[in-house]
């Protein structure tokens, strides 16, 4: 075991069509953190980042394919882990 | 160690000395002077004597620098790859010994660059 | 009666399945061996192609549709920003000089990254990385194309991008990413995706699109954030590709450890040398800022590469020895680069400028060990110069490192006043190297290396003078090759007697005030 936890990242553009993502990212994830730089925003989380698709489709009140957040997603780091329900991302396998 | 390839792999260098029609590469840094980038880079004659070199070449590149005009090349000390290296102004570059893309780099101490910052 | 049967929708997974391996097939009447000859020759042992898993399961159908909503999206921003003249609504025309560099060092690379995964998309024997290396080839033709047409709206105003084909082929500063990709290319598939998909989309792409594009957004350049964006939203796949195959090589079989290594050190090296360039557009040619180059050092390597390495411990992968000395010339990388930039001016193909007082304030804030020291005195020395008349400028090619080409302008590690040499024999030739890690990379494969084509020895060789005659009486080398590189007096030089200063000023003025 390392003594440095690493930390997973998810970089998305920030305009219209993510504002409901990050704010669902923000529900299901208390620990992680938000840097909004120009035309962006960087979310960090040490250890594990979930996107899960039903807090996103309650917060866009519409049905929500987890693949189209490859339109908007800039960047990520971790270990990907996506299912019809939720897109993970971990350094923790 | 040795390419691995999936076939015959034979090429020869882009750089021979004899693809230079009758000159040879060299290059020459002056050290403590790091407003000059890097060492520059010049086709010389094996004949050219070593004191044109200076006289010519080098100084076009490195006279831009106020330390030029009081280098004294009795005191300059010189390398070549890195090694102790002694010439001799007035033989040619071939009798001093160089070879093809060998890279000088030469002292003179008491100049140390502007503000005597290396630079 | 009939009865109703719902069939039921196929989840991700199975959908992946179906529509990646279910398209493979056994070859009947040629070896496996035979149908793909160039999976095997790197000493990559794989046992089990069905082992791999593409973590995002993306399947043609659902790429079209996704990748056709991205072009949407660019397209109607990129018409607003030129039917705006959105050109004239930049923070400083110094910013145009970044596009510049973006268009010729970077675009074509994209285009080598497509055929590149166009060719080990049909190499590599398992289904599922064939499936994704061909989307990756897709993109790449896509980003390649994107940024062509974004930079074009710049390229009807702006000198130094209408030659970017010819200028990334034979300009000598461009070699230096041309040859990081060509290098690249020339490797075996699986050397190819290791240097591609990590040091190339994992590293590099994350420090070129993520900072450097979100500065481009904030000096107010619609277009190139749109295309940065756009591009860097596939690289978010492509990152994961690559380091997915290091993975599956690592865990396939003990005896990759040492080759798969051996290329995570080279590749870093290699790609950290072309962020050379990167770093110093971040740090000098962003007329506003919005993190040092040493900032998106520490969030994007430090952190995020110290992430992967320590995740790839498990299989006794190891941080490249390089990264020491990497850290040491952090503070120093950007500076050196503009440094040689500015002297070397008369053969770029943008254009340059000394830091004003106020971008040496930020500098020295961002850089409080090295700037100051090192770095103010000369730009103030050589202000002085330019002020008098006498602008500093390096009159001879500089001597190159055989492997990446760059100038050899880095010092020791360490010791800022002391230039680094390193050089050894191979075949009875001398090669010279900027670091003890490109000779190192060298030595490992001096074959292929020796065929490098270093802009000064091209130019002495003759090389570069297209159908002028040198043995002509009233024969000008330099004119001469400036003709056959196609570089024009308004492509080069100093910013402020560029043509572009005084056209964007001019159309400023215009966009703002009506003529009397
Ligand atoms: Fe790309
Ligand atoms: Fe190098």
């Amino acid at each position: 075991m390392s003594e440095v936890k690493s930390t997973v990242f998810l970089c998305l553009q920030a305009n219209d069509e993510t504002r409901g993502v990050i704010e669902a990212i923000e529900r299901d994830n208390e620990h992680a953190s938000f840097d909004y730089q120009p035309g962006m925003v960087r979310i960090t989380a040490p250890g594990t980042l979930t996107v899960r698709r039903e807090t996103v489709e309650e917060e866009v009140g519409r049905e929500f394919d987890l693949q189209e957040l490859h339109i908007n997603m800039i960047s990520l780091s971790g270990h990907v882990d996506e299912d019809d329900d939720a897109l993970v991302l971990s350094w923790d396998r | 160690m040795t390419i691995i390839a999936n076939a015959p792999y034979d090429f020869t260098s882009n750089d021979r000395q004899e693809d230079f029609r009758g000159a040879m590469l060299v290059y020459v840094g002056w050290a403590r002077h790091m407003m000059f980038a890097s060492p520059y880079c010049w086709p010389l004659p094996p004949d050219m004597p070593f004191g044109a070199l200076v006289e010519g070449p080098m100084a076009q590149a490195f006279a831009q620098h106020p330390d030029w005009e009081q280098a004294d090349w009795s005191t300059a000390t010189w390398t070549r790859n890195g090694e102790p290296f002694t010439p001799d102004l007035s033989k040619s570059l071939a009798d001093n010994g160089l070879s093809h893309k060998d890279s000088l780099m030469f002292t003179t101490p008491g100049l140390d660059g502007i503000g005597g910052m290396g630079f | 009666m009939d009865i109703a049967v719902t069939k039921k929708k196929l989840g991700l997974k199975e959908r992946y399945a179906l529509m990646t391996r279910g398209l493979g097939w056994e070859p009947t009447y040629q070896s496996v061996d035979d149908v793909f000859p160039m999976d095997s020759f790197e000493g990559i042992k794989i046992h089990d192609w069905d082992a791999w898993e593409d973590p995002f399961r993306l399947t043609m159908d659902a790429y079209w549709k996704y990748q056709a909503e991205k072009e949407r999206k660019l397209y109607a921003i990129l018409d607003a920003f030129a039917q705006g003249n959105g050109h004239l609504t930049l923070s400083d025309a110094r910013y145009i000089n970044t596009v510049k560099l973006f268009i010729n060092g970077l675009a074509p690379l994209e285009y080598m990254s497509h055929r590149g995964f166009a060719h080990i998309g049909r190499q590599f024997r398992g289904v599922g990385p064939r499936v994704a290396c061909m989307m990756q080839s897709l993109d790449e033709m896509r980003h390649a194309q994107t940024q062509v047409h974004a930079i074009s709206n710049y390229n009807r105003y702006y000198d130094g991008m209408a030659n970017f084909r010819h200028h990334h082929t034979y300009l000598p500063y461009l070699q230096v990413p041309r040859s990081f990709f060509e290098d690249a290319a020339s490797g075996g598939p699986f050397e190819f995706i290791t240097a591609i998909g990590f040091a190339f989309e994992y590293v590099l792409t994350n420090l070129v699109f993520v900072p450097f594009i979100s500065g481009a957004a904030y000096n107010g350049d619609m277009g190139a954030m749109t295309f940065g964006f756009s591009a860097q939203s596939d690289e978010a796949r492509h990152m994961t590709l690559g380091l997915e195959v290091i993975k599956f090589m690592l865990e396939q079989d003990p005896d990759n450890l040492p080759i798969v290594q051996k290329w995570l050190n080279k590749w870093t090296w290699r790609g950290v040398r072309v962020l050379t360039l990167v770093a110093m557009m971040q740090d000098y040619m962003l007329p506003k800022r919005v993190m040092s180059w040493a900032e998106a050092w520490e969030i994007y390597f430090e952190e995020n590469c110290g992430a992967l390495f320590r995740d790839l411990a498990r299989y006794g992968i190891v941080m490249p020895p390089c990264v020491e000395q990497v850290r040491k010339e952090r503070d120093h990388l950007s500076h050196m680069a503009w440094c040689q930039f500015y002297q070397a001016r008369g053969t770029n193909n943008f254009h340059v400028w000394l830091p004003s007082k106020e971008d040496m304030d930020w500098l020295s804030a961002k850089y409080p060990e090295t700037f100051d020291q090192y770095y103010r005195p000369r730009f103030e020395y050589w202000a002085k110069m330019e002020e008098e008349g006498t602008p500093f400028e390096a009159a001879t090619p500089p001597q190159q490192c055989q492997v990446c080409q760059i100038p050899t302008i880095f010092p020791v590690a360490g010791d800022p006043l002391t230039r680094a040499e390193h050089s050894c024999t191979h075949d009875g030739e001398r090669f010279h190297f900027c670091s003890q890690w490109c000779q190192e990379i060298f030595e490992d494969e001096p074959e292929k290396y020796v065929q490098a084509k270093l802009g000064a020895h091209e130019l002495y060789k003759g090389n570069l003078f297209g159908d002028a005659d040198p043995t002509a009486e009233d024969f000008d080398p330099m004119a001469a090759a400036m003709a056959f590189l196609k570089l024009t007096p308004e492509d080069s030089g100093l910013h402020s007697d560029s043509r572009d200063a005084a056209n964007f000023d001019l159309w400023r003025g215009l966009a703002k005030a009506n003529e009397a």
